[in-house]
């Protein structure tokens, strides 16, 4: 009989931790021995010894982070390859989430988990889709776990969007977009549609849509935001993190839509709470069909689920017989689609407030 | 039913009220008839459907739902209509059409209880997601996207390039789906005209005092108020009916049916506040709002709270429009034409008398009252003129009072809040307990909003139904008009218009405000 997972993949106050092979997955706290799904900053951090990725991860966190800070020693292993590490046969597969994104497959005397990281299952044209593997514990997220959010094709939404502009061929459309992975894959949707006029670029999208240019995928003509004049503007797309679109920099443009690209924007009293007049439903997260067809596809008799909506997740999981846990993994979070944003408000900042994800501008 | 959502969609989204307009004026410019009239009436509640209610939505969701993921996503998203437009599963192999936004009113208000849950249900299995809300909408009513008849009638008036006055005559002679209406607007047909119907006139509006200001002013030139704490109405009584209206324009009538009855036999266009009453004193404007928030009151309430109303300006004596008349000159037909009169459920408001600055500041100052909110300011000489004109009325508001208490439970907002936690009930020390003294919904930002809420989510210690009960470690800073008596509240005091100016995460709970400091502000009529 297999060792169960609970047995050698743990739960501890720094994250999960795969005993046998002793290294830590996507780690709160400076390890000894990382592995990485993917360069978001609530599952990237910086001060580890060594730190195992995809080259692209590595490179995007090395970005992020400064030269130094992603590692001490950096091993980069593909989606094809596989390491032994204690014993433990650890492979990364596609998680379909942002450019480098795995999920972590851990094999150890015959019993497998598969730890997901952060995914979505459809296609984007900035990363490798999702493949699903058969295991006994799958280890998901639940940020879109409620039957709430179902997110419609992403193309759908750059129709709206290219709609919009038809519309108010005046206004500038200043699109809101986390900097890594919902930025660039906006761009090339936008690309895909057709749209080839220049787009403008908040500075702190620039170092990822770097990252993304090195790995070959281009984005066709874009030019900074902030040098660009009014006039120029009027009429164009504006990229900025969601920070962003509502403050000055976005209300110096001209009489501008304000977009924001989110899952969450699928309820519209969130979008309307944010002062959004055009949302885009596009995430970078599964939505609540994604999360079931997987848990179906994976076939694991338990799931396991890290953040999110878990109580829904787990209801509609033991509907169909499969076992699920709930991990709540502290410091992780909605964080690339943030709900909520620290506020200005007297005294110190709120608790559990983190850093967000974006470069700073 | 598509474009309609589309049209509740944009706004919904559009805080602004001439992009709002916009909207409108395309949707009057391009929808065909009748959906056109009745979206416009779905808009402004002109439409109410007696066999359908949320209970029937309700029933809905619970046989095509999972009872645990519908309660996990009803209580994230707040709102059921929402709710059950999001989350409604698709049914295998439906292809009909989509119904129009006519048939869909036309059945809603023709079907009897009994079968409309199965058409409702074949309705939004050929929805999408906005058309479904759209429809839940129109069923539950209360549309809350900040569209008044008032606005309508001015996006109509903008449309056609006529004077908005001109809606306003024809209004009440046209019903959903306005035919006539756009008849007339289009040439094809005379105006509509409810002979001399108690039509709604936009009132004249004060601006805020800027205090600095007031040195170069003549006080000879001014008459004060009090600044009464009610809801400011017009009433209008001609041969033909008599109709109470908010100041935005919204018939309240239904809700205060004994003022209707006193405006009886009158004929006048009468503007003054709306308050509860009680052997002559003012009662605190929570006893108001109970009123407000009754469609139709029953008789225990209109005997315990009863309705007045306190004038202050005339703008038709008869069919005479006095509008012109200096406020003085107004004042004294009001006057003189109350005295004969003697309606019941209305009185003066009187004037403030006063020599200088100094003493109306003082005089300011001193009252604490209830049923006061300050002071106004009307130029002697100022005509009745529409709209908010700069310099002839000013509202002078007392300064706020403030208080630290503490955060000990939080319920869902409405509208575009339903998806925070955004009323809170907070309280002060009694000995070593905290008694609630408040509720406040207001005075926050959205990122404050956003940061109470989610402050609120992770520390909840309870829940009762839609109210969570956390920690008590939050301080808020509440300012507050006035404190008064209250039996309704465990700490026996009541907060008059309660906002949160600050969110004290520098101070610790335990050095939040005791109710002794509440006591000491207790208003002198009140104490
Ligand atoms: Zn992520
Ligand atoms: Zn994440």
């Amino acid at each position: 009989m297999p060792p169960h997972p609970e047995t050698w993949l743990k739960v501890t106050e720094a994250g999960l931790y795969c005993e046998p092979g002793g290294f830590f997955i996507d780690p709160l706290r400076p390890v000894d021995r990382a592995v990485i799904t993917h360069g978001h900053s609530d599952h990237a951090r910086p001060g580890h010894r060594a730190v195992l990725a995809t080259a692209e991860t590595l490179a995007i966190m090395t970005r992020r982070l400064g030269e130094g800070r992603a590692g001490e020693s950096q091993q980069a292993l593909g989606y094809a390859e596989a390491l032994d590490i204690g014993g433990v046969r650890v492979t990364l597969r596609p998680a379909g989430h942002v450019l480098g994104s795995a999920q972590v497959v851990l094999e150890w005397q015959g019993a497998r988990a598969v730890v997901s990281g952060d995914y979505k299952t459809r296609r984007d044209p900035t990363c490798a889709t999702f493949e699903p593997v058969p295991c006994d514990v799958f280890v998901t997220e639940a940020t879109f776990g409620l039957p709430v959010f179902r997110h419609p094709p992403a193309e759908e939404e750059i129709a709206r969007l290219l709609a919009s502009l038809r519309v108010f061929p005046e206004r500038t459309h200043v699109v809101g977009a986390y900097a890594l992975g919902k930025t660039q894959r906006v761009l090339a949707l936008l690309r895909e549609a057709g749209y080839d006029a220049p787009i403008y670029v908040h500075g702190a999208l620039t170092p990822m849509n770097e990252v993304y240019a090195s790995f070959g995928i281009t984005l066709g003509d874009l030019r900074p935001a902030t040098v660009a004049n009014r006039e120029a503007l009027a009429g164009a797309v504006v990229i900025g993190p969601p920070g962003a679109i509502q403050d000055r920099w976005a209300r110096r443009l001209s009489d501008p839509v304000v977009a924001l690209a989110s899952g969450w924007m699928r309820v519209r009293q969130r979008a309307k709470s944010r002062g959004v007049e055009l949302p885009l439903v596009i995430s970078d997260h599964a939505d609540w069909d994604e999360l079931n067809a997987t848990l179906d596809a994976v076939a694991a008799p338990e799931v396991w689920v890290t953040h999110g909506a878990e109580d829904a997740l787990i209801h509609a999981a033991g509907l169909r017989g499969i076992r699920g846990r709930a991990l709540h993994l502290v410091g992780r979070g909605d964080e690339d689609e943030a709900v909520a944003e620290a506020p200005s408000v007297a005294g110190s900042a709120p608790d559990g407030a983190r850093e967000a994800t974006e470069e700073p501008p | 039913m598509k474009r309609f959502a589309d049209l509740l969609e944009r706004l919904v989204l559009t805080p602004a009220r001439n992009t709002k307009l916009a909207h409108l004026k395309d949707w009057i410019a391009t929808e065909p008839d009748p959906d056109r009239g009745i979206g416009l009436a779905a808009l402004t509640g002109e439409l109410s459907f007696d066999a359908a209610k949320a209970g029937l939505i309700r029933t809905l969701a619970a046989e095509r739902t999972d009872p645990v993921l519908f309660a996990l996503s009803y209580d994230f998203v707040g709102d059921l209509a929402e709710t059950v437009s999001l989350m409604w599963p698709a049914r295998e192999g439906v292809n009909e059409a989509a119904p129009s936004l006519a048939a869909v009113a036309r059945t809603l208000a023709t079907t009897s209880r009994g079968e409309l849950p199965g058409i409702v249900a074949a309705w939004l299995d050929t929805l999408d997601a906005s058309s479904r809300f759209a429809l839940l909408k129109l069923i539950t009513g209360g549309m809350r996207v900040g569209v008044s008849a008032r606005l309508v009638k001015v996006a109509l008036a903008e449309r056609y390039g006529i004077d908005v006055a001109e809606i306003e005559e024809a209004w009440p002679a046209v019903a959903p789906p306005y035919t006539a209406l756009f008849d007339w607007l289009e040439g094809r047909g005379p105006q509509p005209r409810g002979v001399d119907a108690p039509v709604f006139r936009p009132p004249m509006l004060a601006n805020p005092l800027d205090e600095a200001e007031l040195a170069e002013f003549d006080p000879r030139e001014f008459r004060a108020e009090w600044k009464w704490d009610g809801i400011r109405v017009q009433c209008v009584a001609t041969r033909t009916g008599a109709k109470l209206w908010s100041r935005g324009g919204e018939e309240i009538g239904h809700a205060f049916p004994e003022i209707v009855e006193a405006m009886e036999g009158l004929e006048a266009v009468l503007d003054g506040e709306l308050l509860v009453l009680r052997e002559g004193v003012v009662a605190p404007f929570s006893d108001l709002q109970q009123r407000l928030n009754r469609k139709a009151p029953g008789a225990k309430l209109m005997r315990e709270h009863p309705a007045h109303v306190r004038l202050y300006d005339m703008l038709f004596e008869g069919t005479g429009d006095i509008r012109g008349l200096g406020f003085d000159a107004r004042r004294e037909r009001l006057e003189t034409w109350l005295a004969r009169e003697a309606p019941a459920r209305m009185d003066l408001s009187p004037l403030v008398p006063f020599s200088s600055w100094e003493e109306l500041a003082a005089i300011r100052a001193g009252a604490r009252e209830a049923g006061i909110e300050g002071l106004m300011l009307k130029r002697a000489d100022s005509p009745y003129v529409a709209g908010r004109p700069k310099g002839p009325w000013f509202k002078w508001k007392r300064d706020p009072l403030t208080l630290d208490a503490v955060l000990m439970y939080a319920q869902r907002g409405h509208g575009k809040r339903s998806s925070f936690y955004s009323d809170y009930t907070f309280g002060v020390w009694r000995g070593e307990e905290l008694v609630p003294v408040g509720k406040a919904y207001s005075g926050f930002t959205d990122k404050e909003l956003a940061w109470l809420d989610r402050w609120i989510r992770n520390n909840t210690i309870g829940r009762f139904g839609p109210v969570r009960e956390v920690e008590k470690a939050l301080v808020l800073e509440v300012a507050f008009d006035a404190a008064q008596r209250s039996s309704r509240h465990r700490s026996g005091v009541a907060l008059r218009f309660p906002r949160i100016s600050r969110i004290r995460t520098d101070k610790p709970a335990a050095e939040a405000d005791r109710i002794e400091a509440v006591l000491a502000l207790l208003d002198p009529a009140g104490r």
